[in-house]
């Protein structure tokens, strides 16, 4: 499974690096999504999979059973998906203000504008 | 009063200067000078002590684990150069005062001076090589202030660059040579490689740290092919030509040679190179003095003749030749630095500097005169002044080298005859003869202007007819520490009949001859121009221009503007780099543990892959909005697979969220249109595989790569009997890690308030 996951997490890359890449403003929020879904993925495909064992301390025991899964690499995604959906929401409102008062959203036109 | 305060107070009062101008006003120059003046009343009380032999170190830590301490060291060099520097300062600075008074700038001028003479002794009195090398960078960038100090001028700036550009490449290579040096000698401090001489000469790094510190030398001290800078430095108001770029910047190169000559000096490699360049460097300055017209240009091209003769003298490394240069040295300060202050006085009254339309003004200028023919006299080497023991001793250095004997005379000869010319046409010609309609009608200058100049060749008359004043207290000191034994110096003027003062006759009649014969020789000899193709002036501007072409072409190819173009350079290097390094780690791994798979995994890869690929390539928003909400849903499956139920919760969460954010913002956003050609689709396609087939191929990797356990581990264990919790993820994110929660929270605070003034604050009209 980690080679098909592997493949997913490049596809996901490749497709929000393409988005990044594009000169229509409102794609680059596109890109920032899928690029923070990949990059989530990535941490916890890399640090090893284990299926359905979610790193929870049965009752009575003092410490998890092994095996389980990794709880450090998903805490740090935890805080990854909040802060993405921050910043998320920051560039979304920012794009949308910049439509308003550039009215483009050519990327290229944007240059040289200091409004 | 300890040394480091003697030269933190320079700076501490230049950062004053300028709030101190706005009070004080003309007086401003008076009061400034005292500083100057109670740190020569403060170094000359180390006389005593130093004449006796002895010398005074002083250390701060600055960076111990490097060998870097702030460190002084005061002996006879360093206090004859320390007095000289304080002495004149106080000075130039009177005469500032007056000769720049009503300039809007003046207080800038007193902390640039200022600065400048706080670091100038702090290159001087420094004994770390290291903090030696600040001072010295800092006295080229005070130099560079005040060459520029009249900033709207093009000709000022550009001499200033010049001046900077020269000194600091030179600084560089010398930083370099210190730290050989400091490898090769096992310590950064000078009074420790005085004793290891013979280990640093004898080391293989001997030549490089050699090279490296003449070009430091070099440069600073506009030897021959780096001498352009100073003749363009006279753009500085006079004063400061004055002070820099005759009596003490401009010797920080012969200080360091002179300082470094008991480590570095005394092999061939030395010798030969300082005395080539010396030599070269003292005719080239004097035949070039006595064709300049500009009062100022004569004296700047006899000063870097002078530099040479030093240099050259302190590449013969004899007893003799070291006297020499000490006493050559004071003299040239008196008289040059006095000179200086009388060509700025005679601009200053007469509105020219040209010597061809000055004249007969001891009439009107007689104490100006008088300071003037004094210093003139001294300069041309005639008795009973100081430049006349100094020039006694050049040629007995010459005559007594170990070899070319003959030939190093010859062009001292030679050298002595034009600066004899160039003495009289700068110091004596203005004043005699007849006089010529000026701009301004000429009259004494006040006493601000002709104090310094008096005093200064008073003393060099002084000093020429009781050198006992100076040899034994001064000079003495500074030649014991040149040489690193102790010597006695006994000055006297009259050596008796003998092929010195033979040579000496012959100089003043040769002079003479030049001097008269100035205005047919200048049509005869051959004009060193700048402007010709191997010139370093010619060399030194094509290379700035070089520069500022690549500069320009390279910033036009990486700062395009363009943002698609820097992810695409920042896309493509950094993978490329991943790859690299994963080749470069024992290779590519290959797909792993293809068993195991169930299908419905594999269909949500499908589902994810396709959401991605439709979101990209849609032109309709929902379409786009669902397709990624395809993308995000699907990866909370993964979560749930994978054993991270906390993920799965938050990531639907937000995935709803980002939905509904997205539905709401997005139909205020225009269509997606395709804006690019299609081959620039492909071109960022195949980009874009390459990036993400470079991430594929790290996941791969690292999934093999065993990760250090601990840390997990740690809080498997830990986390029932330390935190009382059950679910691992939450109790990091709450209590072994909570900090890091607090600092989530507030990152989402500072995103909501960006979002909320986003959308709420709009500009006033008359800000549109």
């Amino acid at each position: 499974m980690d080679t098909i996951l592997a493949i997913v997490i490049g596809g996901l890359f490749a497709a929000g690096f393409y988005s990044l890449l594009r000169r229509s403003i409102v794609k680059l929020v596109i890109g920032i999504i899928l690029l923070s879904n990949a990059t989530n993925l990535l941490i916890f495909t890399a640090s090893g999979l284990t299926r359905g064992r979610p790193p929870l301390v049965i009752e009575g025991a003092d410490a998890l059973a092994h095996p389980h899964a990794d709880p450090l690499p998903q805490a740090l995604i935890l805080t990854a998906i909040v802060i993405g959906f921050g910043v998320l929401a920051f560039v979304l409102v920012l794009v949308h203000r910049a439509y308003q008062t550039i009215e483009t959203d050519d990327m290229d036109k944007i240059k040289g504008i200091d409004t | 009063m300890s040394i480091i305060i003697s030269i933190l107070s320079g700076f501490a009062l230049a950062f004053f200067a300028p709030v101190l101008y706005r009070f004080g006003c003309g007086a401003t120059g008076w009061i400034v000078a005292m500083l100057p003046l109670c740190l020569t009343a403060y170094f000359s009380s180390f006389i005593p002590e130093i004449s006796a032999g002895g010398n005074t170190t002083e250390s701060f830590r600055w960076i111990p684990s490097l060998g870097i301490n702030l460190s002084f060291y005061l002996d006879g060099l360093s206090l004859i150069f320390a007095l000289l520097i304080s002495g004149i300062g106080a000075l130039v600075l009177i005469y500032a005062g007056r000769y720049l008074s009503g300039h809007p700038h003046l207080g800038r001028f007193y902390l640039y001076i200022l600065m400048f003479m706080a670091s100038m002794l702090g290159v001087v009195l420094a004994d770390n090589l290291i903090t030696l090398f600040v001072f010295w960078e800092l006295t080229s960038l005070s130099s560079y202030f005040l060459i520029g100090f009249e900033h709207d001028r093009h000709e000022s700036r550009a001499a200033a660059l010049q001046a900077l550009l020269v000194t600091g490449i030179g600084g560089l290579a010398l930083l370099a040579g210190f730290i050989l040096l400091g490898q090769a000698g096992g310590s950064l401090e000078f009074s420790n490689l005085l004793h290891s001489g013979d280990v640093i000469r004898n080391h293989q790094l001997y030549a490089p740290i050699l090279l490296l510190v003449l070009a430091g030398a070099f440069t600073k001290s506009a030897q021959v092919p780096f001498h352009f800078w100073l003749p363009s430095a006279m753009e500085a108001p006079t004063p400061v030509s004055a002070y820099l770029h005759s009596a003490t910047m401009v010797k920080a190169g012969i200080y360091l040679l002179a300082r470094l000559s008991p480590v570095l000096g005394g092999t061939d490699l030395w010798r030969y190179s300082l005395t080539t360049a010396g030599a070269t460097t003292m005719v080239v300055g004097a035949y070039m003095a006595i064709q300049q017209y500009d009062l100022k240009l004569i004296l700047a091209y006899s000063t870097v003749s002078v530099l040479g003769i030093l240099t050259m003298l302190l590449g013969l490394g004899t007893e003799l030749s070291i006297k020499a240069a000490m006493v050559f040295l004071v003299g040239h300060v008196l008289y040059k630095a006095a000179l200086f202050l009388v060509s700025g006085a005679v601009d200053h009254e007469t509105g020219t500097r040209d010597v061809n339309r000055l004249g007969g003004l001891w009439r009107t200028m007689p104490i100006t005169a008088i300071a003037a023919g004094l210093a003139a006299l001294s300069m041309s080497g005639l008795p009973p002044f100081f430049g006349f023991i100094g020039k006694e001793l050049l040629y007995e250095a010459g005559l007594t080298a170990q070899s070319a004997a003959h030939l190093l005379t010859g062009i001292s000869l030679l050298t002595g005859m034009l600066l004899f010319a160039a003495a009289w046409e700068a110091g004596i010609r203005p004043f005699i003869g007849r006089q010529y309609t000026l701009p301004k009608k000429p009259h004494e200058p006040p006493v601000s202007l002709w104090l310094g100049p008096a005093l200064l060749a008073g003393s060099g008359l002084t000093c020429g007819v009781a050198p006992g004043l100076v040899d034994i207290s001064l000079i003495t000191p500074a030649v014991s520490a040149i040489i690193a034994h102790p010597v006695r110096v006994k000055l006297a003027l009259w050596h008796g009949f003998n092929p010195v003062l033979a040579i000496g006759i012959i100089t003043v009649v040769g002079g003479l001859g030049v001097f008269a014969g100035r205005s047919k020789l200048i049509k005869i000899l051959p004009q060193l121009s700048n402007d010709f193709v191997f010139s370093p002036t010619y060399l030194y501007k094509r290379s700035l221009d070089g520069l500022m072409m690549i500069a320009s072409l390279q910033t036009r190819i990486i700062q395009c503007g363009y943002q698609r173009y820097y992810l695409l350079t920042i896309f493509t290097v950094t993978s490329a780099l991943i790859l690299y390094t994963l080749i470069r780690l024992g290779g590519l791994h290959g797909p792993v543990s293809l068993s195991n798979i169930q299908f419905y995994e594999v269909g949500l890869a499908a589902l994810i892959l396709m959401g991605a690929l439709l979101s990209i390539l849609t032109n309709s928003r929902l379409t786009a909005v669902a397709a990624l909400g395809v993308v995000g849903y699907s990866v909370a499956l993964i979560y749930i697979i994978y054993g991270a139920p906390d993920l799965a919760n938050t990531q639907i969460l937000i995935e709803t969220l980002t939905v509904i954010l997205f539905v709401l913002v997005v139909y205020h956003l225009p269509n997606f249109s395709q804006l690019s050609s299609v081959a620039a689709r492909i071109r960022d396609a195949l980009i874009s595989l390459f990036a993400g087939g470079t991430m594929t191929a790290l996941v791969l990797k690292a999934t093999n790569v065993q990760f250090h356990p601990t840390i997990s581990s740690y809080f498997a264990e830990n986390s029932v009997p330390l935190a009382h919790g059950r679910n691992v993820v939450n109790v990091i994110l709450v209590d072994f890690r909570a900090l890091d929660t607090l600092g989530e929270i507030t990152v989402l605070a500072v995103s909501a308030i960006g979002v909320y003034a986003l959308l709420k604050l709009k500009p006033k009209p008359e800000e549109v």
